[in-house]
């Protein structure tokens, strides 16, 4: 297969284009706009397929609602503000149990915040993010490939759960260009949706619905998508371990972060420091499991973030004090290098005494 | 016997519960009776919006998804991208699509969406109250505007339809009423132009109906019908506000 040298955001239009997604509705913010050029380009002319500039980030999530009634793949992206304002659509999403798939090329906040690539979403993106009792599936990315391979599996576990579906990467890895290869062609056919509205032909008419107002029948919904979720975490949880067997410390860090402490840790294997890393790739389902499996040999981890300190959370819940765990982290868009990461990494090291 | 008044096919079997008086039963029955008479059944999708009529799918017997408060006409926009043979239609009050539905009703009109909005002017919030609407006439008392709307605070009511008409891809658009057999007749007649307007493919069609609010209006259901004429209508004038299908059949 041949490489093609591809930014980021034009490798998830692609890859998005070949999982076999019909319909794209976005609206423009930076560090992502590359993906809704792409798909203005690549998908507004595909027969059977549509792309829309929105009015707004709002409108946009809720096209993506309305196509996805009808069976369609269809997509959004976004960068954080912009992913603030399409957490009711998410919430409708969950509800009805319909799947989407959601970019957002993140970038330093709160508020209008910078640019410049930042984790500063996690919570948002792992907790839910809009209202109600919800989960959402979370990818996370660390390469272009990664993110094309990732959004090609992000419309399969959208369907297959009927849920929505984020990409969570930032603008680094949106703007940043690396040859990659696209593993899959566009489908001939797509997985039928047994819920779809496509008219009431040859069938009973179809309700998709979240308002009731009996509590109980609520809570029997929240109950099935508890299910549901409790089924996703078993199923989907995925990961990425690098050197850890004779590790003595664990780097934490997900997405361009844990790109930037592969090369720390490399420095500091260089210098004979047994450190390793853990870099899940999903952040919901989060791999609680394989951060319990290597406390039971290795009791400091460090937690890698480009933020104030949020996937630590999840880190401590995992250990449950069966570890000890440090953080280094950087907000407001602001990139650290391998150099500074491993820095830490040594300090961290030293001053716990290991060898 | 000549049968000369029956349930419509597209009608469920379901009591109404809306108040005494109300006009979304009404306006409900007119839809079905279309949707029978153009045969639409099977090729129908509807989006009602949160409010009263949220449960318009427990009597329209059709493809149905509710929408969030306002956003009907992305969602209806995103229906019919995805699934153009569908005929989609939107079900939304005055706060849904004057008020926090706005820039989706107008960005859709505006981009010529295939769709149809049905839209139902009380002049009120009636699910949650009866708060002041963006419609809400001048000096009229809401339990948020309790001394009457005074239009140096609270601004005027939107004539949104009119609004509308200046956008290009709007091509039709008409105001009615349900406050009386023959208003009633010409809101059906306004449905069914928009649903073929939409059928024939030309562009964004709106039917605005001045419904009444008995409870909300603290009127008794005469009395509501009578307001319409007398007070809404001033400020609200029934008649085709756009009809380009009908100008280019007079050209």
């Amino acid at each position: 297969m041949t490489k093609v040298l591809m930014n980021g955001n034009s490798a998830i239009g692609e890859a998005a284009i070949r999982a076999g997604c019909q319909c794209y509705f976005g609206y423009p913010i930076t560090p992502q706009n590359e993906l809704t050029e792409y798909m203005a380009t690549h998908l507004s002319r595909r027969k059977g397929c549509s792309f829309i500039q929105a009015e707004s980030e709002i409108s946009a999530i809720n096209m993506v609602y309305g196509a996805s009634l009808t069976g369609a793949r269809a997509m959004t992206s976004s960068s954080s503000p912009g992913i603030s304002l399409k957490q009711e659509g998410i919430s409708y999403l969950a509800a009805c149990e319909l799947p989407a798939v959601i970019v957002n090329m993140s970038r330093g906040g709160p508020g209008l915040g910078s640019i410049s690539a930042s984790q500063s979403d996690y919570f948002q993106a792992t907790r839910g993010g809009g209202h109600g009792d919800y989960r959402t599936i979370v990818l996370a990315p660390s390469s272009v490939q990664e993110l094309a391979d990732l959004t090609h599996r992000a419309f399969d576990l959208a369907d297959k759960y009927l849920i929505p579906v984020i990409i969570l990467g930032d603008g680094m890895l949106g703007q940043m260009m690396e040859p990659i290869e696209f593993k899959h062609e566009a489908p001939e056919v797509l997985p039928v949706r047994s819920r779809a509205l496509r008219g009431a032909k040859g069938r009973p008419s179809r309700i998709i619905k979240t308002f009731t107002s009996k509590p109980a029948e609520l809570e029997e919904i929240n109950w099935s998508l508890f299910r549901r979720y409790q089924l996703i975490k078993k199923e989907e949880t995925t990961c990425e371990t690098f050197l850890v067997e004779d590790a003595r410390l664990i780097v934490v860090a997900f997405g361009i972060a844990a790109r930037i402490a592969k090369g720390a840790i490399k420095n500091a294997r260089a210098s004979g420091q047994k450190v390793g890393m853990l870099r899940p790739t999903t952040l919901w389902p989060f791999p609680t499991d394989k951060v319990q499996e290597l406390a039971k040999e290795i009791k400091q981890f460090l937690v890698f973030e480009m933020n104030m300190g949020q996937m630590i959370e999840d880190v401590q819940l995992a250990l449950e004090g069966g570890g000890e765990v440090s953080f280094y982290g950087r907000p407001g868009g602001v990139i650290p290098t391998p150099s500074e990461v491993a820095r830490v990494v040594s300090r961290i090291y030293q001053q716990k005494g290991l060898k | 016997m000549k049968k000369v008044y029956t349930r419509p096919k597209s009608l469920k079997r379901n009591p109404f519960h809306y108040c005494p008086g109300c006009g979304h039963s009404i306006t409900h029955r007119v839809i079905a009776e279309v949707i029978d008479e153009m045969n639409l059944q099977e090729r129908v999708i509807g989006i009602p919006p949160p409010g009263c009529s949220v449960f318009a799918y427990y009597y329209l017997d059709i493809d149905m998804a509710e929408s969030a408060h306002g956003r009907g006409a992305a969602v209806a926009t995103g229906v019919k991208r995805a699934f153009p043979e569908a005929i989609v239609f939107t079900y939304q009050g005055d706060g849904d699509l004057a008020a926090i539905g706005t820039a989706e009703t107008i960005h859709a009109a505006n981009r010529g969406e295939n769709i149809t909005a049905i839209f139902i002017n009380n002049a009120v919030y009636g699910m949650t109250g009866g708060q002041m609407a963006p419609t809400t006439l001048r000096d009229q008392k809401t339990t948020t505007t309790p001394y009457g709307r005074d239009v140096k605070i609270e601004g005027y009511p939107l004539r949104i339809s009119e609004m509308l008409a200046l956008v290009k891809g709007a091509v039709y658009i008409e105001r009615t009423a349900v406050n009386s057999p023959a208003n009633i007749k010409k809101t059906k007649k306004a449905i069914r132009k928009a649903l073929q307007v939409q059928i024939d493919g030309l562009g964004f069609s709106l039917v605005e109906i001045l419904s009444p609010c008995p409870i909300n209006w603290k009127m008794s259901p005469l009395e509501a019908w009578r307001w319409i004429d007398k007070e809404m209508t001033k400020e609200f004038p029934l008649g085709v506000i756009k009809d380009i299908p009908k100008k280019k059949d007079a050209d």
